[in-house]
């Protein structure tokens, strides 16, 4: 089985300790990981914003480097659904333009192998219990693409819960967005920053020591507005979690 | 705010004045988030919902696949019940098709029942115009009409008033239009709704023309279908003597057996009631009961232009229960007149371009009143995929590309103010095409790393004025990667495998 670490730019760039966390967890379950340096973005930036024709070259950039891989496993919630939900539409777009089927043969062949890294640990290895430590409280937050595009549905609690020595405190209106939404965050940014504000409140009030997510991109947010309202709260990647043991904290 | 959604702002700039409004924003919150918990227990009470809105969709789809047939089917049918259908081809059109039938039984005042249709083509100010008073006799919207105000919600108009404003209104605004208020009014609920009734009571005896929209047409039997919950629309259907209905084209439906499937989608998406407390229902004119006259006024206004578009057209299936504004966090922190329509809500960002096109500022900013978080999709009950259709949307605000304007297709250009920003997205994507240059980028950044500012100036301000930005790493993964991992010859395929720490 070849496993391949696409680990996104926001990570790759900003968070390079999700993609060590990673690449640490995988192995301890006894996973070689690989990481084809010819990755770079999936282009979700561009094509929420409407500039679908610049997210062309990422998509066949995409395919070109998770070639002959078994599996494509991302730390990130929207990475993964701008792979699943988006690459094969755009696929069908340029074929509609008459462009051919060379962008819907490139989506279809990562889709059905691209996971978000709680789904690769649940459904592909099954494993809830990955055997690590983390003594602390935390409080879960399901970003909107992993609860909606993607149905994670209760894999990231169950792999929370199964951490030894972690409490895990309820959010109170959990599902409501952040307030990110890409370049949303800065084009509606009074809408955006009132949702973040109000995301962070919830937050706070559960006392949690760390808010954790699957997607380090909600987490700028949400960590950058906890921090300018000088919140306490700490957030981290469920990597991060999922990576640590006695002998290593993340 | 004026009765006109001329001349607005565009989204980002009215949703800011609605963020600083902490009333409007209270208001809007208790409201939204008291009717998305009951909408959610009523429709988990339904096991096969999702098989229902699959239905419903499916419906919709249909319908709107063969359009003009079923067009003329109601066309014949509502002709041979004894009504008459008059074709709109925009609001221009229907307003004056409207103005004249009113003209023509010699009256001078409406009644009207609830409709989104009017709103959108702005009948009453059409009608006013010519000398008509339109009397909007929903109580939401007559609390709207009485504050020279406009609807901010597709279900409730009012949603941004609470009590004490709508007390203040009442008591100040009704002898203008009628009845006035009982001396002494106060702000209970029921002391507001029997002023309501007796000011609205008068006009309901008094009226010789009522003006509506319906919900469903069916194409079978020429029959329209009203749904409310106040019985005010019931009383405008029965009791005049003439009625005229606006109807989007898009609200036909084939059978009267379709109408058991958005029957019980619709109460329990919109007021989360299981069944809606009034359904009227009418097939032309019936001697002896109701208006001895009865036109139905078909309304295109920009819908088989939206119907061209085959990711857009979804938007044509929508039933305009307002599950989509009640979950939105950006409805529910903008209030709806920032949307500049009489669609609030991620169905207007998704609508109101398309009916109206992209060219003015506000439109072009609509289909971006959106953090894409998909939970209007999840709750819209005929499925309509409003990210999709957003992310469709942006790509011809800053793209341009072929549409069709009234029947025609033609190319429109990108639309101005993103120059920019399409310079930076060809650069951000050349970069990441270009991992060399990424890593460069990358590198740069991290040893220039403490020298960043906790505030950034020009458009990153919009980040760092409510948010602090991350600490830069001093290596990237992939730096990490090759110095810790990579060994100098590529292994098997384009992967390259790590050994140790
Ligand atoms: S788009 Fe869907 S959820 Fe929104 S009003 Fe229309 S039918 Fe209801």
């Amino acid at each position: 089985m070849r496993v391949a670490l696409f680990v996104t730019c926001v990570n790759d760039t900003l968070y390079p300790r999700t993609g060590r966390a990673v690449v640490s967890l995988l192995e301890r379950l006894g996973v070689e990981v690989e990481f084809p340096v010819e990755q770079s973005c999936c282009g979700q930036a561009q094509f929420n914003s409407g500039y679908r024709h610049e997210t062309e070259p990422l998509v066949r950039r995409f395919a070109r480097a998770f070639d002959g891989f078994d599996h494509i496993v991302a730390p990130s919630g929207s990475c993964a659904a701008m792979v699943r939900d988006n690459y094969p539409r755009i696929g069908a777009k340029a074929r509609a333009e008459g462009r051919g089927s060379e962008l819907a043969d490139a989506a279809a062949s990562v889709v059905p192998r691209t996971h978000e890294l709680t789904e690769f640990l649940v459904d592909v290895l099954g494993v809830t219990d990955v055997g690590a430590y983390y003594p602390h409280s935390v409080t879960y937050h399901p970003t909107c693409h992993g609860l909606r595009m993607l149905g994670l549905g209760d894999r990231p609690t169950r792999l929370l819960r199964a951490v030894k020595g972690l409490e895990l405190v309820d959010l109170p209106g959990a599902e409501e967005c952040c307030g990110f939404g890409g370049t949303f965050a800065v084009k509606n940014s009074a809408v955006s920053s009132a949702m973040g504000a109000d995301k962070a409140r919830h937050i706070t009030s559960t006392g949690a020591a760390a808010v954790c997510t699957v997607d380090n991109s909600c987490q700028m947010h949400i960590g950058g507005t906890l921090s300018r309202l000088g919140s306490p709260v700490r957030p981290v990647h469920i990597a991060e979690i999922l990576a640590s043991t006695e002998e290593e904290q993340w | 705010m004026v009765g006109t959604y001329l001349g607005m702002p565009a989204f980002p700039e009215a949703a800011r004045d609605a963020v600083r409004d902490e009333r409007l924003r209270s208001n809007l919150t208790h409201a939204t988030h008291t009717i998305r918990d009951k909408r959610a227990k009523a429709v988990a009470e339904l096991p096969d919902w999702g098989r229902l809105r699959a239905a419903g969709a499916a419906i919709k789809d249909r319908t709107l696949r063969h359009l003009d047939h079923y067009l003329e089917r109601l066309e014949e049918s509502v002709t041979a019940a004894g009504g008459q259908v008059h074709w709109a081809a925009d609001a221009r059109e229907a307003n004056r098709i409207v103005t004249r039938l009113v003209r023509e039984t010699g009256e001078e005042e409406v009644v009207k029942v609830k409709s989104m249709a009017t709103q959108e083509i702005g009948l009453n100010a059409a009608l006013t115009a010519a000398g008509i008073r339109a009397n909007e006799t929903d109580l939401a919207e007559l609390i709207v009409q009485l504050g020279d105000d406009l609807p901010s919600h597709i279900l409730v108009p009012a949603i941004h008033r609470n009590r004490g404003e709508i007390r203040d209104i009442f008591a100040e605004r009704m002898a203008d239009w009628g009845r006035p208020a009982p001396e002494g009014l106060t702000d209970s609920p029921r002391d507001l709704a029997e002023a309501a009734r007796l000011h609205l009571r008068q006009k309901f005896l008094n009226a010789k023309v009522g003006v509506s929209g319906a919900n469903f047409m069916v194409a079978e039997t020429g029959t329209m279908v009203v749904v409310e919950s106040e019985g005010n629309g019931r009383m405008c259907l029965t009791l005049p003597e003439t009625l005229i209905s606006v109807v989007g084209i898009e609200k036909v439906v084939p059978t009267w057996r379709d109408l058991e499937v958005f029957l019980q989608l619709l109460p329990r998406s919109s007021t989360a009631e299981r069944m809606n407390p009034y359904t009227s229902m009418w097939t032309g004119t019936t001697e002896g009961d109701g208006p001895r006259t009865f036109h139905l006024v078909l309304l295109d206004n920009g819908r088989t232009d939206t119907l061209a578009d085959t990711v857009g057209r979804q938007a044509l299936r929508c039933i305009r229960c307002s599950a989509c504004l009640n979950v939105c966090p950006v409805y529910e922190r903008a209030g709806g007149h920032a949307y500049g329509s009489a669609y609030p809500g991620p169905i207007g960002a998704i609508l109101t371009p398309q009916l109206r096109g992209v060219a003015s500022e506000l439109d072009a900013s609509l289909p971006y009143a959106s953090s894409l978080c998909g939970a209007c999709y999840e709750v819209c009950p005929v499925a309509i995929d409003i990210p999709e259709a957003l992310v469709h949307l942006r790509e011809r605000v800053v793209e341009g590309g072929e549409v069709t304007v009234r029947g025609t297709r033609t190319t429109v250009r990108p639309a101005r103010g993103h120059a920019a920003e399409r310079a930076a997205m060809r650069a951000s994507r050349w970069a990441l095409d270009h991992p060399g240059v990424l890593r460069a980028g990358q590198r740069v950044a991290g040893r220039a790393r403490r020298l960043a500012p906790r505030r950034l100036p020009g458009p990153g301000r919009a980040w760092t004025d409510t948010r602090d930005i991350p600490a830069l790493p001093a290596e990237s993964f992939r730096d990490w990667w090759r110095r810790t991992r990579e060994k100098p010859t590529r292994e098997s395929g384009n992967g390259t495998k790590g050994a140790g720490r």
